[in-house]
């Protein structure tokens, strides 16, 4: 059969992508723009200012900004990694192994995807306040280790990815469980895992209620606290403003860059939950 | 060995999910007692109180108004959202289409835009002294102010569409081409058009995905917190209570009040549990109705 042209559908999915694309193209105008420009010329019409406004801000609080984007990249990759580490031993030892309580143990990590996030954050300030952890670097990475859904998926993908038979052939040669588990289970997942730990790596960078809860000393804040600190003070100080915009648009290439690069990477079958065993 | 395997994931579920569950519980029954004037130390004693906190969450006039503002947003962000994300994601299958892959990275684009930095950047957007939306509306003879208390739950509800619609749409349309196209070619020999198969196969068969990208959707608009709390500083319309879970951060960090926060929280808990089980239980009981 031919494919005809659609002109509708190929308009419809345009409107859609302009839509999506409309607030990065502004912020990336109005980065160009100076303080006076900003208010006076038009909303698409690039600025003079764009070298000023990054020396701005670097000058701002020596560097803060950076400081953020440090941390972020930090808290991400990090906790990122430790994430999706915990995630694949867990999804590999319930997807491959029969032992008594294996299905309450499942049960009780995946409830935990129900859990909303409010009930979770408040307590886990009081408890790390306690233990004198509130505050730290520690306070926003641990609590963002264990999550349940990467678990579910490694669970899924691990049953589906490494074939039994492959790990029996393995013991019969003797191999032990950590080295199963290091040269054959883990390597075998690595698709998988890319996949789980770029979710991860996004939802941490994109994560504001926990660390906005944790934190009080702000050089220890990621780029989301950060920006929204200076939109609230820009409310009483609009000078600030061209320092949000600049700050934003920043604060969005290095995850834009990710994006792009790793595309080819998002594996949604997996979280559509349509994997086929 | 598997136990041993497990430790990591099963002391962090303790430490970061039983314990909090489990003390915020507790601290919901919990109050302070104020002796004498309230003055010195010891005078502040905590105690129990039973299933004050709860009640007084339960008959506050404002957190029911919070939760008709949350319900009207989030009807309108499910709806949207989500019909613009099945929407894309037929076309993006559909065979007459041009330009889709570049379409599908930008709608998926935003998914990569955090939260606060969504809210601010369609926060200038809305402000009327920078804003290309007001030009435009001002060019249709229109003036609108986007903060304005009536229409600020549909700014807001544009944040959450222009940032979710992406992710729903690649799910779905992930979901889309792990079809067999034979379902497809027998209904073009049947002499079915492209919308007739978008709409009488493609669809139904979307329905699984569609329940569960539901139910997420469900979960993460009940805790509405960043897009309010980020348009707050540009816009005086939206209170600090205006969502639920902005209820609950006020009464904690604000009035220091844990012990209701702690009550407050698990109320919004069990509420977004059961409008997901709510929905999954409707869902349920037509599915089963049209088979039969």
């Amino acid at each position: 059969m031919r494919r005809r042209f659609g002109l509708t559908p190929t308009v419809l999915l345009l409107i859609g992508a302009v839509y999506s694309l409309l607030p990065v193209v502004w912020v990336l105008v109005a980065a160009t723009k100076s303080r006076a420009e900003l208010f006076s010329s038009n909303a698409f019409q690039p600025g003079t200012g764009l070298w000023d406004n990054l020396v701005e801000l670097t000058d701002h609080r020596d560097g803060i900004f950076w400081r953020w984007t440090l941390n972020t990249a930090l808290y991400a990759g990090v906790g990122a990694l430790l994430s999706t580490m915990v995630s694949a031993i867990s999804g590999y030892t319930l997807a491959k192994f029969r032992f008594p309580g294996r299905n309450l143990i499942f049960n009780l990590l995946i409830g935990g995807i129900l859990v909303p996030s409010v009930v979770l954050a408040i307590p886990q300030y009081l408890l790390l306040a306690k233990v004198g952890l509130a505050d730290t670097y520690w306070s926003v990475l641990l609590p963002g280790i264990l999550h349940p859904y990467s678990i579910y998926l490694a669970r899924v993908y691990a049953g589906a990815a490494i074939p039994d038979s492959m790990i029996e052939a393995a013991r019969i040669d003797g191999a032990g469980e950590f080295r199963l588990l290091n040269r054959i289970a883990l390597p075998m997942m690595v698709p998988g895992l890319v996949t789980i730990f770029l979710f991860q790596f996004v939802a941490i960078w994109n994560n504001f209620l926990l660390p906005f809860i944790m934190l009080a000393d702000d050089r220890k804040f990621p780029l989301t606290v950060g920006l929204y600190t200076w939109l609230a003070t820009g409310a009483n100080q609009p000078a600030l403003y061209t320092l949000v915009i600049t700050g934003a648009l920043i604060s969005i290439i290095p995850l834009i860059a990710l994006f792009l690069t790793m595309q080819r990477y998002w594996r949604t079958d997996l979280t559509s939950g349509a994997v086929k065993g | 060995m598997p136990y041993l395997f497990l430790a990591p994931a099963m002391a962090l579920f303790v430490a970061f999910f039983a314990v909090p569950i489990g003390y915020t519980l507790y601290l919901g029954t919990r109050g302070t007692k104020v002796s004498g004037l309230g003055l010195g130390k010891g005078s502040r004693r905590e105690v129990s109180v039973g299933f004050d906190n709860y009640q007084a969450t339960l008959t506050d006039h404002e957190f029911w108004a919070g939760w008709l503002r949350v319900l009207g947003y989030g009807v309108v962000v499910l709806t949207v959202m989500l019909g613009l994300a099945v929407l894309f994601a037929l076309l993006l299958d559909s065979a007459h289409a041009r330009l889709k892959r570049v379409s599908r990275i930008a709608i998926f684009l935003p998914y990569a835009v955090p939260g606060v930095v969504a809210s601010l950047l369609w926060g200038f957007l809305y402000l009327p002294s920078l804003s290309p939306i007001h030009a435009v509306l001002h060019w249709f003879g229109l003036q609108a102010n986007l903060f304005d208390p009536d229409v600020v739950m549909f700014s807001m509800a544009n944040i959450a569409v222009w940032g979710g619609t992406g992710f729903n749409m690649l799910v779905l349309y992930t979901h889309l081409r792990s079809i067999s196209p034979e379902y497809y070619e027998a209904a073009r020999l049947d002499g079915a058009s492209e919308f007739q198969i978008a709409t009488r196969i493609k669809l139904p068969m979307l329905v699984p995905s569609l329940i569960l990208t539901t139910v997420f959707s469900i979960i993460a608009t009940s805790q509405v917190f960043t897009e309010p709390m980020t348009l707050r500083p540009i816009s005086n319309t939206i209170s600090s209570t205006w969502s639920p879970l902005m209820m609950v951060f006020t009464q904690a960090f604000k009035n220091l009040d844990l012990y209701s926060a702690a009550a407050t929280s698990i109320v919004i808990a069990a509420i977004s549990l059961v409008l997901s089980f709510g929905f999954l239980r409707v869902v349920r009981k037509r599915a089963f109705s049209e088979e039969s």
